[in-house]
């Protein structure tokens, strides 16, 4: 009974922690341009998909990894050269969530046409050999997942506060004029924002790659989790979409082991739902006034 | 040429002539069949265009009311043996009472919060309409009887042409009235700032609910009448990825623009025919449309084209 619940428990924090990645990605582009980048999903398909095929191809475990890491990060700056800065000018939310739509749509369309649509899977970091821990069974991979996702939010946590780059970041992300006012590149910071939305996302989906497949349609539901992740985190800070994308993960392993288990997908958008609507704000977000 | 302008005359003149004189050059029954589903899927885009182009507010689950429409219908009929019609407008009943409850909170969201709201709505429908099997027949789909009207029975293309034609001619006339009441203005007074159009006097949350209760029923209706034409439904037709090409239509054909929403139907309905034969790349160049679109006609084809014939670019006067 107890070891069921932390079995669930433990794969519902390993997932979750996933969903935050994704869901950090989600936020650092909001922060440095205010658009909410519905390709999100797919750099996570992207660092997921280069890396099983760079395995195939006979490269070793850590080059594959650098190697999807620095072509999402890639796609992530193309992406904001080419469809967000020409069209920023209408700073529309309608015109620039399709935008991103419509690129995440055009990725997948290209993953499938330079790899394939079959299911793909990434040999673990570091065996198959089953953990216990107080009778629940891990496979290694959790940890892997669990520390990689720490030692993210540790670097982005010393990045943003204590790097120049970093904090220019924030300070853009606070007020974009007065950052332009004391000499930031708003543009610089926009670019490195994707960049860095592709790392994450890219890792996000490394990480996961072993124990759940990956394929050029995995980037659609992991990015909208993380998109829940980071309303249920109600766009406040990074820690807050962390834990947005744990509570999400757990409430799924939990709905998933005691109710139904079909209806585990369903189960993040209900409590996004709930939330939406009781708390409009998400669980961390401040009230704010409309300014007119 | 200003008659020709104006939508609730020349427009509706234009687009029954071009419905009546289709299909002298349609060849064969496949390309009636693509006509049909350009029409019920206009007939979806008009009712959207109100809520996105008009109020301003995004939907990103309006696949899922085509779902229940076509859910309702195909399980009235065949399980409980309802008259198609009765299944279909009690099925538009539901769906509407179901958008008037859910739009109440959902509505009052705004910006990516409203996004993330209505795409849950629709991808919490599309699991429902997956899962419950014994109902829908999960992912694999289920049957639909024909639609019969008395003893008749609409069957074959040619048939189904004149329906869904009459069908989208109505669809757009109740859409330009609307559009011309006071409902439309206060719509576009809202659309332009909430809190100027209620210091006025506009009960904003009641008008952007009762057009989204309008544009889930033209959903809803639409989906029963794709259900009966097609004989068979799947849960594909309710799923994110049908909101998302529903949205794309909207904005392709030109947001506050009836006729654009016709348009960009017929667009991104008949492109995938064309790119059937580079299948593989049918996403990419959607994908890639919807962004060029988005970059450089960011007003959608239809407006652009007719601000550019009057030479005055005020999309705000075309309907």
């Amino acid at each position: 009974m107890y070891a069921e619940f932390l079995q669930f428990l433990l794969s519902g924090i390993t997932v979750g922690a996933t969903y935050g990645l994704v869901g950090l990605g989600f936020f650092i582009i909001y922060n440095a341009s205010h658009v909410i980048n519905f390709a999100q999903g797919e750099f996570v398909m992207i660092g997921g998909m280069t890396a099983v095929f760079l395995v195939d191809a006979g490269a070793p475990l850590p080059i594959a990894v650098v190697g999807a890491v620095l072509a999402a990060i890639f796609v992530g700056i193309l992406l904001e050269k080419l469809a967000i800065e020409p069209a920023r000018k209408s700073a529309d939310v309608v015109t620039l969530i399709i935008i991103t739509i419509g690129a995440s749509i055009f990725l997948r369309g290209l993953a499938q046409v330079v790899w394939d649509k079959d299911f793909h899977s990434l040999p673990a970091f570091s065996g198959e050999e089953p953990i216990n821990i107080f009778g629940a069974v891990i496979v290694p991979q959790y940890l892997w997942i669990m520390g990689g996702a720490a030692v993210i939010v540790a670097a982005l946590w010393y990045f943003f506060n204590k790097v120049p780059m970093g904090k220019a970041m924030t300070a853009t992300a606070y007020n974009p004029l007065a950052a332009r006012l004391v000499g930031i590149r708003v543009k610089t910071v926009m670019m490195l924002g994707f960049g860095l939305a592709g790392m994450l996302g890219a890792i996000a989906g490394i990480l996961i790659a072993p124990i759940a497949f990956t394929s050029y349609e995995a980037g659609i539901m992991l990015g909208l989790k993380g998109f829940c992740a980071l309303i249920l985190g109600g766009l406040s800070t990074g820690r807050a979409v962390i834990i947005g994308g744990i509570i999400v993960g757990v409430a799924e392993a939990l709905g998933a082991g005691y109710l139904s288990s079909e209806y585990k997908d369903a189960i993040a958008f209900i409590i996004i739902l709930l939330v939406l609507i009781f708390m409009p704000q998400g669980l961390f977000g401040k009230k704010g006034a409309d300014r007119v | 040429m200003t008659w020709l302008f104006n939508p609730r005359t020349g427009g509706l003149l234009v687009l029954a002539a071009v419905i009546a004189l289709l299909p002298s050059i349609l060849p064969n029954s496949f390309y009636f069949d693509i006509a049909i589903r350009v029409g019920l899927n206009a007939m979806v885009c008009i009712g959207l265009n109100l809520l996105i182009g008009y109020a301003g507010q995004i939907s990103l689950g309006h696949a899922g009311f085509i779902g229940l429409g076509a859910y309702g219908s195909a399980i009235l009929t065949g399980q409980f043996e309802w008259a198609p019609l009765t299944a279909m407008f009690f099925t538009a009943a539901m769906v509407a009472l179901l958008a008037f409850f859910l739009g109440r909170p959902i509505l009052k969201l705004k910006g990516h919060f409203l996004a993330m709201g209505t795409l849950g709505l629709g991808i919490i429908i599309s699991i429902v309409l997956n899962t419950e099997a014994k109902w829908t027949g999960g992912p694999d789909g289920t049957m639909v009887n024909p639609l019969t009207l008395g003893s008749y029975e609409v069957y074959g293309e040619q048939v189904w042409y004149w329906v869904v034609g009459g069908v989208l001619l109505v669809s757009v006339w109740v859409a330009l009235n609307i559009i011309e009441s006071p409902i439309g203005r206060a719509l576009r007074a809202l659309h332009t700032s909430e809190v100027a159009a209620e210091t006025c006097g506009v009960d904003v949350a009641r008008y952007k609910l009762l057009i989204f209760v309008v544009s889930a029923v033209y959903a809803s209706l639409a989906g029963s009448l794709l259900a009966h034409y097609g004989g068979f439904v799947t849960p594909v037709d309710a799923d994110f990825l049908k909101s998302v090409e529903l949205v794309t239509m909207v904005v392709l054909g030109g947001m506050a623009s009836v006729y654009g929403a016709v348009i960009g139907a017929a667009i991104l309905t008949v492109l995938p025919q064309l790119l059937t034969a580079f299948e593989d790349f049918e996403h990419m160049v959607l994908g890639l449309i919807l962004m060029l679109t988005v970059i450089f006609l960011p007003k959608g084809l239809l407006p652009s084209l007719v601000a550019r014939l009057k030479r005055k670019p005020k999309a705000e006067e075309v309907a």
